[in-house]
């Protein structure tokens, strides 16, 4: 019998879906292999946090301080690091997020862990694990093994397992201390800024109109726009649209964009990155419209058109002005 | 303000049907279109950028083939002053803590006040090498960057988190930074560009060079298998011509609730 750590992630006191999909996937793995799941807050009065998961872990370790309010890789890996060391996890999860992204790599070389980023499942093999994920942008799968080792490191792709509780656990609560003036920290933190502010919410629109990479030129916007308007919907947009800044990042559908809910999404010229895919698991109902037939937003899609963008838009727009006027 | 870049080279898959190689381990690349990966772009972009501003030298590195100096010339002619290529043969026999390795080997004998690297590479959608390197040479670091602006020798960062949310952060220097794309507006490289950037210095290393061995380079994940997704219901096709297209689209608007 082994522990599995899930690093719990929260921010501004709160506690991110992903700690809940982890510690499902913690607890179905902990009771195929009688297992027991960790969980491991650091934070400051975070009580209300391990009270939150508490039917959720066999056990919660706690670390608080007010250094810890916000999250810092450096402390954050010290304090993982010895607690990898003690107990010797067969296994620690990690959100695949930006903090996540920056701690685990650095955590596999400090532990000599091997580490398998962004995993979309973890299936055991004998006694260790095969982790399952997505390369070239999800049009290929692939399995992964580790090298023998004394446990490994995964971070998990937010979205993939469900946020439900699973099987019955109560978890005991250890607070633990750790002298954190000896570790090094090089970097502050300073605030955190709205990056999507802006004057229309999509998150509020029935329709959406959404347009991605596939669109070409700054200029074949306005098809967009004019799809939208000849619908009464509102134009929103994936990631790359917004990098090119031909829409302003309000409008962007994703993971670090917003995550919209509506009616129909109309996804035009969009190839579906689950990092775009995560921001539109509310929509009723998608309709997609991309000429690359294996263009992974078809497996999510309810309906899908396999054309030419620029045949099939400008037909539809005048197709709807003509009903709208009769 | 020295900075040291490193650039993958990657194959473009959108828009591509991708086919899986006999041995199950990875994909055909030989009717592939290469390029440099997007989010290096930005990266060398970037350094370029603060080279402009505070000077200093911006040197940009790769591990691979002569097929990949491709990516380094390109890097050149966008304004990086020289470039380093690691010739390390079969590069199917690493994995991203080996090529972190190499890498961090040739970033210690560089001057550096930053070292960036993408937040992703296209293929493998790994996303460690450069946090790995930074615990290797144990350089203060930060992730996913949208925003780089240097303060009194300290760099003020902002990292993009999940859900429209920038975190604002002051790092010591020197430190790795992982860039994020959108953070610039990358410039346009013309092939004239390119043939002159000819003439900077383009260097050729092996892993004799940097005194390392396959020993300390073996790979601590393998790849057991690669495969096509499995089959989902998917979604249900519209076909025929734009205008039977445009009808059947209509009708399910109006089924949805959504045609005024």
């Amino acid at each position: 019998m082994s522990e599995i750590f899930v690093i719990v992630e929260h921010r501004l006191g709160e506690t991110r879906d992903i700690t809940f999909e982890m510690l499902w996937k913690a607890g179905d793995l902990a009771e195929k292999l009688s297992h027991t799941v960790t969980a491991i807050i650091l934070g400051h009065d975070v009580k209300s946090l391990a009270e939150n998961i508490s039917d959720r872990a066999d056990k919660i370790i706690i670390f608080d301080d007010e250094r810890l309010t916000n999250f810092n890789a450096d402390i954050y890996k010290e304090i993982i690091y010895g607690l990898i060391d003690e107990s010797k996890p067969a296994l620690t999860l990690i959100g695949n997020t930006s903090w996540g992204m920056e701690l685990a790599p650095c955590l596999s070389v400090k532990t000599g862990l091997p580490l398998a980023t962004d995993c979309i499942d973890i299936i055991p093999k004998d006694d260790t694990f095969i982790a399952q994920r997505q390369v070239f942008n999800g049009k290929i799968f692939a399995n992964v093994s580790f090298a023998k080792s004394e446990g490994c490191l995964l971070t998990i792709r937010a979205g993939v397992f469900p946020k439900d509780k699973i099987g019955e656990r109560s978890a005991e609560i250890i607070q633990k201390d750790y002298s954190l003036t000896d570790i090094p920290v090089k970097k502050s933190f300073v605030e955190f800024v709205e990056t999507a502010a802006g004057d229309v919410d999509i998150t509020q629109a029935d329709l959406l109109v959404s347009v991605g990479r596939g669109i070409g030129e700054e200029e074949n916007i306005s098809l967009i726009k004019e799809l939208a308007e000849a619908l009464g919907g509102v134009v929103s947009c994936s990631r790359p649209i917004v990098d090119k800044n031909w829409l302003p990042k309000y409008l962007q559908v994703g993971t670090s964009g917003k995550s919209v809910s509506p009616k129909v999404y109309i996804a035009v010229g969009i190839s579906g990155a689950f990092q775009h895919m995560a921001g539109t698991s509310g929509a009723g109902t998608i309709i997609a419209v991309n000429k690359d037939p294996k263009a992974p937003i078809f497996r999510t899609a309810n309906y899908g058109i396999v054309d030419d963008l620029f045949k099939i838009v400008p037909v539809l727009k005048d197709k709807i002005l003509e009903l709208k006027k009769g | 303000m020295d900075i040291v870049v490193c650039v993958k080279r990657v194959p473009l898959t959108e828009e591509v049907d991708l086919v899986i190689d006999e041995q199950k381990k990875g994909i055909k690349q030989d009717q592939l279109a290469f390029v440099l990966n997007d989010w290096d772009n930005y990266a060398i972009e970037e350094a370029i950028i603060l080279k402009e501003k505070y000077g200093g030298e911006v040197v940009a590195v790769t591990v691979g083939s002569e097929d990949d100096e491709e990516v380094l010339r390109r890097s050149l002619a966008m304004g990086a002053d020289r470039a380093i290529r690691v010739e390390a043969g079969d590069m199917s026999r690493f994995d991203s803590l080996g090529i972190s390795k190499i890498l961090a080997r040739v970033v210690k004998d560089l001057p550096h006040d930053l070292v960036f690297t993408g937040v992703l590479a296209d293929d493998d959608n790994g996303g460690m090498v450069g946090m790995m390197m930074a615990e290797e040479l144990q350089l203060n670091h930060a992730c996913m960057i949208t925003a780089i602006e240097i303060e009194d020798g300290k760099a003020r960062t902002t990292s993009e988190l999940e859900g429209g949310l920038g975190e604002v952060s002051l790092a010591e220097l020197p430190a790795l930074m992982t860039i994020q794309t959108g953070i610039n507006e990358p410039r346009y490289v013309s092939i004239l560009g390119i043939r002159k950037a000819a003439k900077k210095e383009l260097k050729i290393m092996n892993l004799a060079d940097l005194g390392m061995s396959d020993e300390e380079l073996s790979p601590r994940t393998i790849v057991e298998e690669v495969y096509l997704p499995p089959e989902t219901e998917g979604a249900q096709m519209l076909t025929g011509d734009p205008d039977t297209i445009a009808s059947d689209f209509i009708e399910i608007l109006t089924k949805k609730g959504v045609m005024e």
